[in-house]
């Protein structure tokens, strides 16, 4: 494809402004055609600008409206009946806790599984269907796999339980661990399997105590980068884990979560409420932050491999 | 002194004669090379087919490694010498769609035959690839012992054998004095020719009769290029040794016998000595003489 | 050394210790086990698409049968007289990701633009990660920020502005009472949560532009505006749109911001100040108060449809941007 072929061919598709500016060099239209130029990347630098704004002002809400109400009791206490001022989060920070460890003890294993599955057969038919399914699942609204969640686990046991919401959880984080870990396992140069193999390995030793464990600090990053996704989902809980006003640790009950109180916090009309929606906002995104920004701060490439 | 004139000479054949005191004397003729000990076959590639997919890109080759020789394998690139040498340690069928047909005898045993497994030919015949690749979790130790770890329990050995084991090695390739007071630490901060250095070890941690070393120094500096070389020369005895190299005076230098390949046939094999100065293929002499790379 | 004229160890078929088959078979064991693992897991996946699509038509199926399709196209929700129509929640949805698109696809594009083409080096970083950090704001935030910011704003300023300073009110787009919790609260914050994915995949779609096509364009004489226009956008044409659907798919699910600023309420308006319903939110909010085993189902098949919906939609966003990555085949 040299310059020259192309540049015929966008000739041709180019309208006739300048290429008749060319046999004509008409000054006018030169300077509207500069006009526009400058005009259209004045409106791109606004569009940034614009766009940048949103972030800088929910940020700017959360911090000025919530962080004086992250204080101890915060952290501590479980929330007071409507009406009564005071109480925290303490309940619904354990709860997201718990859920997050429910999913992720489902979502890991079967997502490093399957991404491994994909990865060392990349282009078998099943691999290609599995990967297909697996972004489909992952456009899925989080409401609907509360749903299944509901319908499964729910209704027959007649109670809203923690369980529920982990696995309607679990089923979100899948599909991302699964793509972090193939794309991890990929990155591992086939060298590193060859060497293992001409010293005697297995294959399923190799792709174990080889290939995933140096692919793992990627992982990692991936699967934190899921669960940052998780720890910030309400939808999914609403009829899964319910929510919870007091102190409660169990599986099979319903529990609290900090996505669910705040919804909760947020719709009621009592400004202590909202106060506290604020601070449980905050503490929320920073937590979010925190976990994405620390995780893709970790993905430095480990591999170091010689040969120079 | 009366020189004997070339027509005296031609008159008495069988004998010259001592001018000084007219005993017989051996005519000047050049001697051939003392027969060389006739070494045993540790290998014997026979008739190898290696084909990736539908492509064939090994055509019948056979050679004979000798026990305790280093064997070159030389040819342009593309030729098919890695592949040929990844047959011999069951390498190749590693790679999908890959297959080898044929059968290569180490020791007298087919390899290739059903109840052979790869895993155990791996373990008595090693391989050091082009560009080193330590495992980049592991220290300097354990990448050495990582061949160890992996030995059926009956032959595993203890954690102070282990670490004898190392040692050993590292001795061996000259690595022990640069590394001996950080073995814990990542393999990956070595140099390129240390870190060459430390795969070999690796593959004779496990005490491999044979080595085959697939061009072990094309991604090296002219020293560590050197240093590796030595070492080659180094462990002949010790273990058999096959090199692939594209390099032809590598192979004149520390070769004792060399094969040349071209299009994935081997055309012929012989002395490193036979073979670069008096090759019988007129291919083999268009490819020594540099007509073609 | 091995002594070079015996078998080595390991290499025999019945080796001295006895442990013969497992021995050579041992590792293809171990393979096997380790291959039907990863397969297992792997089969998970599809597994739980089917149960998930199961398990919401089989609780949306009492409903579905009792109204046929005629669910989605009548606006009756009587959840006392056991009658539900859908339609208004469909309408919304639709009406409210339109919203969200129209309103973020030129500042998305304009940003993707910006990035690739005329960002000094230096701001490049700081925009591209202000505008990909919105994407990890949790939904229920967007939702607090809009119910306790947002919509004040709307109802104190600029609402009443469009309606009475631009005299806009009597014009059926901005007409009836406008108490904040609007379909175009829910559009508005849609288009937020929406810029990011859209931005990201056009960015990525621009970069993916060969070079050849750049030059060639203002080898001509062309100004930097119009080779993007002329030469790069065209390019890329399919590709933006791909990451709109993709949007649009994103838009179609979200739950907790909508519900929380769109005011739930099954009305078909032709205001963007009236309240209204999304398909998600309906199901957020009556979820709780569901009285009977009817009203519940025809909850959950409202779930079915979004199911039904977002996964064509996904799947058509797919496409296209992969058949733009991929490249045309000159």
């Amino acid at each position: 494809m040299s310059p020259a072929a192309t540049g015929a061919g966008a000739a041709r598709s180019a309208p006739r402004s300048y290429r008749d500016t060319l046999s004509r060099s008409s000054a006018r239209t030169l300077t509207r055609r500069r006009v526009v130029n400058h005009a259209m990347i004045g409106l791109t630098y606004l569009a940034a600008l614009i766009a940048t704004v949103p972030l800088l002002l929910i940020l700017w809400y959360l911090v000025s409206r919530g962080a004086a109400s992250v204080n101890w009791a915060f952290f501590t206490e479980i929330p007071k009946p409507p009406g009564e001022l005071g109480g925290g989060m303490a309940n619904a920070i354990a709860g997201t806790l718990i859920l997050v460890a429910i999913a992720s003890v489902l979502g890991l294993p079967i997502g490093i599984g399957a991404g491994l599955y994909l990865a060392e057969q990349r282009g078998a038919r099943l691999a290609v269907a599995v990967r297909f399914l697996s972004d489909v699942l992952n456009g899925l609204p989080s409401i609907v796999l509360g749903i299944f969640a509901w319908q499964v686990l729910v209704r027959p046991f007649k109670h809203f339980s923690a369980l529920a919401g982990g696995i309607a959880l679990a089923a979100m984080m899948i599909p991302l661990v699964t793509r972090a870990t193939e794309e991890m396992i990929r990155l591992v140069p086939v060298s590193m399997r060859e060497a293992a193999l001409a010293l005697g390995y297995t294959k399923w030793r190799t792709s174990l105590s080889v290939v995933l464990r140096t692919a793992l600090p990627g992982i990692v990053t991936g699967a934190l980068v899921a669960v940052a996704r998780i720890a910030g989902e309400t939808a999914p809980l609403i009829f899964t884990a319910f929510g919870n006003q007091f102190w409660s640790l169990s599986p099979t009950q319903p529990i609290a979560a900090i996505p669910m109180q705040i919804y909760t916090y947020a719709m009621a009309p009592y400004d202590d409420w909202n106060r506290q929606a604020w601070a449980g906002a905050l503490v929320l995104l920073a937590l979010v932050f925190v976990i994405s920004l620390a995780a893709r701060f970790a993905t430095r490439s480990r591999f170091g491999l010689g040969g120079d | 002194m009366h020189i004997p004139t070339v027509a005296a000479q031609d008159a008495s054949i069988d004998r010259a004669r001592d001018p000084i005191d007219d005993t017989p004397v051996e005519p000047m003729t050049v001697k051939p090379e003392p027969a060389a000990p006739v070494r045993d076959v540790c290998i014997a590639v026979e008739s190898i087919d290696a084909y990736f997919g539908a492509a064939r890109v090994v055509r019948d080759a056979s050679l004979d490694v000798e026990t305790g020789r280093v064997t070159a394998i030389i040819g342009p690139s593309g030729c098919g010498k890695s592949t040929l040498l990844r047959c011999v340690n069951r390498m190749h069928e590693t790679v999908p769609g890959a297959r080898v047909e044929g059968e290569v005898r180490f020791n007298g045993r087919d390899i290739y035959s059903r109840s052979v497994s790869a895993i155990g030919v791996r373990r008595h015949i090693g391989m050091v690839f082009q560009r080193p690749t330590p495992f980049p979790t592991m220290s300097i130790r354990d990448n050495v012992a990582a061949g160890l770890k992996v030995l059926p329990r009956a032959e595993r050995p203890s954690r102070r054998e282990t670490d004898a084991i190392v040692e050993r090695s590292l001795r061996r390739v000259a690595l022990w004095d640069e590394v001996s007071d950080r073995l814990g630490a990542s393999a990956v901060a070595l140099s390129g020719g240390q870190q060459q250095r430390l795969c070999i070890a690796r593959a004779l941690a496990t005490s491999p009769s044979v080595l085959l070393l697939d061009e072990p120094t094309s991604s090296l500096d002219p020293i560590s290029t050197q240093r590796v070389e030595e070492l080659v020369y180094e462990l002949r005895e010790q273990v058999t040794i096959v090199i692939v190299t594209h390099n032809m005076q590598q192979a004149a230098r520390i070769s004792d016998r060399t094969a040349f390949m071209l299009s994935g046939e081997l055309i012929e094999s012989g002395s490193t000595n036979a073979i670069f100065t008096a090759p019988r293929d007129p291919r083999t002499e268009a490819y020594i003489t540099g007509r073609f790379g | 050394m091995t002594d070079a004229a015996a078998t080595p160890p390991g290499l025999s078929a019945t080796p001295a210790d006895g442990s013969s088959a497992a021995r050579i078979e041992g590792s293809s064991i171990g393979d096997r086990a380790y291959r039907w693992t990863t397969t297992a897991f792997a089969l998970v996946i599809p597994v739980l698409l089917v149960a998930i699509a199961g398990a919401v038509f089989t609780a949306g199926w009492p409903a579905l049968s009792k109204f046929g399709f005629g669910f989605f196209t009548h606006s009756e929700w009587d959840a006392v007289n056991g009658r539900f129509g859908a339609a208004p929640a469909v309408f919304g949805t639709i009406v409210s990701s339109v919203i969200a698109l129209v309103l973020a696809t030129p500042l998305a594009v304009g940003v993707a633009i910006f990035l690739s083409e005329f960002a000094p080096p230096w701001l490049r970083l700081p925009v591209a990660f202000f505008v990909d950090l919105l994407a990890a704001i949790p939904s229920v935030v967007y939702g607090l920020w809009g119910i306790l910011v947002l919509m004040p704003f709307l109802r104190g300023q600029v609402m009443p502005f469009v309606k009475e300073t631009l005299h806009l009110g009597d014009f059926p787009l901005f007409s009836g009472p406008a108490y904040g919790p609007s379909m175009f609260a829910g559009g508005c914050i849609l288009a937020i949560m929406v810029l990011p994915y859209i931005s990201a995949v056009t960015r990525e779609v621009l970069l993916a532009v060969p070079r050849s096509q750049r030059e060639a364009a203002l080898a001509l004489g062309a100004t930097r505006w119009e080779m993007i226009w002329d030469a790069v956008l065209p390019f890329a044409r399919s590709g933006i749109i791909g990451g709109i659907i993709l949007g649009l798919g994103r838009a179609l699910g979200e739950t907790m911001a909508v519900t929380m600023v769109i005011g739930n309420s099954h009305d078909i308006s032709a205001s963007l100040f009236a309240p209204g319903y999304t398909m998600a939110s309906l199901i957020a909010n009556e979820f709780s108060e569901a009285t009977n085993d009817l009203h519940l189902s025809a909850l959950m098949a409202v779930g079915a449809g979004l199911f039904v919906v977002t996964i064509v939609v996904n799947a058509v966003a797919r496409w296209l941007v992969w058949r733009t990555s991929r490249g045309p085949t000159a």
